[in-house]
């Protein structure tokens, strides 16, 4: 379909070829990233990193599916990773003991099937409804699952999970993928397809009438379509695509537990597309990235992880609800506007002001949790590049000045400078 | 003027409560007639319209759409049977500019349903309705504006082209002229009159110039009652609707 496309456009012209090219560009930088990728990344710990952003990225683009499209907050969403994963792992166990032909590569298909099969039951009964009452169904059917991931030990694997073996399977190109790169070039090309088949399925007829339905149901009723058909249908398909992420899962960690159906996980794709942004198509990527890039490499770093986590979370909805890809987009629109030349120094100034305050809060954040955490909270504590004894009063004080004066400068002189930087240049 | 009957109303009443708002109104409406209600305040004009176009259940009652019985169904349903409704207040997607809204407006119509393996952008017949719906509103000019940065006019204009995109067979507008001035009120039913040259228009309207302009026939509501439903002539002459509706009181 695509090339029947590129070459109409090709044969309308010049104009029409640029079109193309403007439109092609954004998935050609992405395919270059994904492949270039691992040979920044070489450790396994940093390829599987890799590998479950990959898987995150389609989990949280399904997610938005639901919340940015078609307006439904979902707290349930990993019910379909999570069964999606099982799934998968059972034909995967199942192609170890018997030695059936499928091919590891189509592995996340039997993934995505399974999001698909618990996508028609339950979005059966949780889409009658938008709003309050259908976040609160998929709260219910959330807990539901895991409940039942207590009961059915034979189906979830108890406690311990479920193991698999990836290299039993065949593979259609004679690939090994024992090595986790070349496991993370198999997640790579799935979370591409995926993302351009969700980003084309916005622009169906059923994209539009999300979207439609999503801001005025009433309105579509009036045109001819069925609210709940369309949430029904959005529904499907984005449980479609969290099982196929479920299913690429299982492929890189071999291991499924019950955590995968459970509220963190449905909790941390919710995250993910907030942070990023739900109002863009490329808004959950980079939450996605992100979000799995701080669980990876911020918990080791600090013990307070989960804590910047949520700061970062209350933070963004607080001061930047078009997420944080719709902020970068703000700044490159206000830089093309020429904002940027005369707001320039204010815009450093007031920045600088808001860093120094969240150096000084991370700072607070540190000493708390060393001197209620540690063991021996008189032990010595590093911090920014300097040794400090956390129990004594000095370093306390001295974080709460430099927070409470970087505050008074934000807001008293760096930003009416940067308000007034602004004002001037739409006054002339 | 003995043709098909496009809308049948009988022993039609709506409760609230306690509150009868429809006392059990019966009309037949002509295919290809220009039907205007009109009423004071409160008449349950607005609430009649949402019991035909199903955004209202009544409580007792028939309603027919060309023989066949649409009360009970919900708006798409109605919708899809060749009735199509603008609103009081305006009521459009607000996010999506002008040609989006027509598209929406047109994707059922044209049989797409809820088709995910085909982009909107590439349905031909859509686009080219659009334009030329576009076309017609005035609205070419603007249509990369989101409805809800439109003027009220504009608006306005654009809720009966999303009315009428679907090309129902029955179109029910309410006070399509509701807040204009007397120039847009003029060009809205010179749009007006040109859209239902063949289909079925039942609209309710304030302004009495804007009624005896357009209006094939009249039917007068009262308190959730029909008092009369007749020619303009008549209705102008009936004693009953000049002391009910026209404020003649006679004591």
């Amino acid at each position: 379909m695509n090339t029947t496309q590129v070459q109409t456009g090709a044969a309308a012209g010049g104009v029409g070829r640029s079109i193309w090219v403007r439109r092609l560009w954004p998935w050609l930088v992405a395919v270059v990233i994904a492949m270039l990728l691992p040979l920044l990344v070489t450790s396994n710990h940093g390829l599987t990193m890799i590998s479950h952003m990959g898987v995150m990225i389609i989990f949280a683009l399904s997610y938005n599916m639901l919340l940015g499209n078609t307006g439904l907050l979902s707290f349930g969403h990993a019910v379909y990773f999570g069964l999606g994963g099982y799934m998968a792992m059972h034909m995967l166990r199942y192609i170890e003991a018997t030695g059936f032909g499928m091919p590891l590569e189509l592995l996340p298909v039997v993934g995505a099937l399974g999001g698909l099969l618990f996508g028609l039951i339950f979005g059966a009964v949780s889409t009658r409804r938008a709003g309050v009452v259908f976040a609160m169904i998929s709260l219910g059917i959330g807990e539901m699952v895991t409940a039942s991931s207590l009961m059915f030990t034979g189906f979830f694997g108890g406690e311990a999970g479920l193991f698999g073996n990836r290299e039993a399977p065949v593979s259609l190109f004679g690939i090994d993928y024992g090595p986790g790169r070349n496991v993370y070039y198999l997640v790579a090309v799935w979370a591409l397809i995926a993302a351009v088949i969700m980003f084309l399925l916005r622009q169906t007829p059923l994209g539009w009438m999300a979207n439609a339905v999503r801001d005025n149901p009433e309105r579509a009723q009036f045109v001819g379509y069925s609210p709940q058909m369309v949430r029904f249908f959005q529904f499907v398909l984005a449980a479609t695509f969290a099982g196929l992420a479920g299913g690429l899962f299982i492929v890189v960690d071999e291991i499924i537990t019950d955590e995968t159906v459970g509220m963190i996980q449905s909790g941390l794709v919710l995250l993910s597309a907030y942070i990023g942004g739900i109002g863009f198509f490329l808004g959950p990527v980079v939450g996605a990235v992100l979000v799995v890039f701080l669980e990876s490499e911020l918990s080791s770093i600090t013990d307070a992880w989960l804590l910047y986590f949520g700061l970062l979370f209350v933070a963004v909805v607080m001061f930047a609800p078009q997420g944080l890809f719709g902020v970068a987009y703000q700044q490159v629109m206000s830089w093309r506007a020429g904002e940027w030349v005369r707001s320039f120094h204010a815009r450093l100034y007031a920045t600088s002001a808001m860093l120094v305050f969240v150096l000084a809060l991370i700072a607070v954040i540190e000493k708390a949790y060393h001197v209620l955490r540690h063991w021996n909270p008189q032990e010595p504590m590093p911090l920014f590049f300097v040794t400090i004894d956390a129990t004594s009063m000095v370093p306390w004080l001295v974080s709460f000045a430099v927070m409470a004066g970087a505050l008074a400068v934000f807001f008293l002189h760096a930003r009416p400078l940067l308000r007034r930087a602004l004002d001037s240049g739409e006054g002339a | 003027m003995s043709q098909e009957t496009a809308l049948a109303l009988k022993g039609l009443t709506k409760n609230f409560g306690r509150a009868e708002i429809i006392r059990g109104v019966d009309l037949d409406i002509k295919a290809n007639e220009r039907h205007v209600i009109i009423g004071p305040n409160g008449a349950g004009k607005s609430t009649l319209f949402n019991l035909i176009s199903g955004r209202l259940e009544a409580t007792s009652g028939t309603i027919q759409l060309f023989g066949r019985e649409i009360d009970g169904l919900p708006p798409h349903r109605v919708n899809r049977m060749g009735l199509s409704r603008s609103f009081q207040v305006t009521n459009l997607f607000q996010n999506m500019t002008v040609m989006q809204n027509l598209r929406c407006a047109l994707l059922w119509s044209k049989g797409h349903k809820y088709a995910f393996w085909k982009l909107v952008n590439s349905q031909q017949e859509v686009t080219e309705r659009a334009e030329e719906l576009m076309e017609r509103l005035n609205l070419t000019a603007k249509q990369h504006v989101p409805a809800s940065l439109l003027t009220y006019a504009e608006q306005r204009a654009l809720e009966i082209g999303a009315t009428i995109a679907s090309g129902a067979k029955v179109l029910l507008l309410d006070e399509p002229t509701a807040g204009m001035s007397r120039t847009e009120a003029d060009d809205m039913v010179e749009l007006i009159r040109e859209i239902t040259t063949d289909c079925t228009l039942v609209m309710v309207e304030h302004d009495l110039g804007v009624v005896f302009n357009l209006a094939d026939r009249i039917s007068v509501l009262v308190y959730g009652e029909v008092i009369a439903s007749d020619t303009p002539e008549a209705v102008r002459a009936n004693a009953a609707v000049q002391e009910a509706y026209l404020g003649t009181e006679v004591h």
